[in-house]
């Protein structure tokens, strides 16, 4: 039987397949499971960075060089959240009501604003899949989803993971496409937890279980190098 | 320039009211100066214009909690994983405080203008946002290096008045050991002030031993330095003590009213005055 962060961390698998560097954010677990997974899975090939994380500090030219790194290129993933996100990848890490006199304040834009623009694959990563979270329009754009033709832009949303589904996002038509739901949702219950508009084909999947080999990867190795960073979240979802 | 060897007091003292003031993140072990925020809240500063480098906590929280503070520059403000800042977010609410929003790398390069002492640093991403929308200082231009048209933005160079930050260690010629640390280094050159409290007093030069000399920002740069053991409490200073997690809950379950707010202070900031 997965547990819930499981089949998060193995419906984010799959979107960081043929990448060489990948950044996570602090306090993001889950997504630093899926990374750590994939760096497993490749026998150290892949490079993960994780970020707030003073057990092991991988870079030594201070707060800038992670974006350094992600300007010249040299980061393929990212993963980021928002307060808010809306149909056309907007994100919101501001606040809610009218800037700047918000209602309700969030920490702020922190390097969004500029990760989101080079690292050519961002996933979207938010548990909480609510129309509150997943907005028609942003109250404050943080990060924009798309940009102008002419605007250097090597980077953007590639998809969007949360506890019901997993969405890829198509730039070409500004909007997410359902890609699969997880055990025990449906388009149904995508749809009415989902206050923007967003693609629907026909015959959605049920998000892919794992196999023996992986989830016993994930629940060794890859859980004890969780604990070292995470403890309490290895906890509880690895025992 | 030889750096002062001072008390906290005396490094409150000289801070005056309206610098742009900025301090060091609370995340990754950056040496936090709370001692000194403490000794600071203890004068009742006024004006200030807080920079987070790039990002602001609990320090920034005391002391816009005190009225200290008229305006905040940076990326974020955040307790981490023990929550919001409250007293920023009640600011926010009633409009105490002026916010200029940026994102961390646009603080990194526009203090790195200022290390070079050139006007400005162009910097890649932020178009189409509500940042760029609210930073009438952030001018966007075409690449005069590109034939097509390639906007850019351009960022002031961001020259504070005053840095203030907790080190592990500093010698007896007032270099300041900051190890991987380096957005501590842009801030001292780019500062026209550094004050820094620290943790231990180390016996010669740190510029003598290679392993410190690389990461040690060299006196050039310090105006005054005052020893403070456990200076960055409740913060974590790695390799000397972790961050109090109990403490920081604490308060922002204080802080989260004006009331209990004061009831902090008064356990916390303002005995220093019986202190010292």
């Amino acid at each position: 039987m997965l547990k819930v962060e499981e089949t998060l961390i193995f419906s984010i698998l799959p979107l960081l397949q043929g990448i060489k560097h990948v950044a996570v954010g602090a306090s993001s677990p889950i997504p630093a499971a899926a990374a750590m997974l994939m760096r497993e899975r490749s026998k150290g090939q892949v490079r993960v960075s994780i970020l707030g994380n003073t057990e092991r500090y991988t870079f030594t030219d201070g707060g800038r060089e992670l974006f350094d790194l992600a300007g010249q290129g040299r980061i393929d993933a990212f993963f980021l959240s928002g307060g808010q996100i809306d149909g056309e990848a907007n994100v919101n890490l501001v606040g809610i009501g009218d800037y700047p006199q918000m209602s309700v304040r969030f920490p702020g834009s922190f390097g969004s604003a500029y990760l989101y623009y080079v690292v050519p694959r961002v996933i979207l990563f938010r548990e909480e899949h609510t129309p509150r979270v997943f907005v028609d329009k942003v109250d404050f754009i943080s990060a924009a989803g798309v940009s102008e033709p002419h605007v250097h832009r090597p980077g953007g949303p590639y998809a969007l993971v949360t506890g019901r589904c997993v969405m890829k996002f198509n730039s070409t038509k500004r909007c997410f496409v359902l890609a699969s739901v997880h055990p025990g949702e449906s388009v149904q219950s995508v749809q009415k937890n989902t206050g923007f508009e967003f693609i629907c084909p026909d015959n959605i999947p049920e998000t892919p279980l794992p196999n023996i080999d992986l989830l016993n990867c994930l629940r060794g190795s890859v859980a004890d190098q969780l604990a070292a960073i995470y403890p309490a979240f290895a906890a509880r979802v690895f025992g | 320039m030889t750096p002062v060897f001072t008390s906290l007091n005396d490094i409150a003292e000289s801070i005056p009211d309206g610098s742009k003031l900025a301090l060091a993140p609370e995340y990754n072990g950056c040496g936090c100066a709370l001692a000194v925020v403490r000794a600071l809240i203890n004068r009742s500063p006024k004006d200030l214009h807080l920079i987070g480098v790039p990002a602001l906590g609990l320090q920034a929280d005391l002391l816009i909690g005190t009225n200290a503070v008229s305006k905040v520059e940076c990326a974020a403000v955040t307790l981490g994983e023990e929550g919001l800042a409250p007293r920023f977010s009640e600011a926010i609410k009633t409009g105490d405080i002026k916010i200029l929003d940026a994102t961390c790398p646009a603080i990194h390069g526009a203090l790195q203008a200022s290390e070079k002492g050139v006007p400005f640093m162009p910097m890649r991403g932020i178009l189409g946002t509500d940042l760029l929308n609210n930073r009438p200082d952030w001018t966007v231009m075409e690449n005069p290096f590109h034939q097509s048209n390639d906007p850019i933005i351009l960022l002031p160079a961001l020259k504070p008045d005053v840095a203030l930050f907790h080190s592990p260690l500093v010698d007896e010629e007032g270099n300041v050991w900051i190890g991987v640390h380096k957005e501590l280094m842009t801030l001292a050159h780019a500062s026209s002030e550094t004050f820094v409290s620290y943790e231990r007093f180390y016996q010669g030069s740190l510029l003598d031993d290679e392993k410190y000399a690389a990461g040690t920002i060299p006196s050039t740069y310090i105006t005054g330095v005052a020893e403070a053991e456990r200076g960055a409490w409740p913060i974590a200073l790695p390799n000397h003590y972790v961050r109090d997690v109990r403490h920081i809950r604490k308060y922002c379950e204080m802080a989260s009213s004006a009331t209990g707010f004061q009831n902090y202070l008064v356990e916390y900031v303002y005995p220093r005055i019986v202190e010292t």
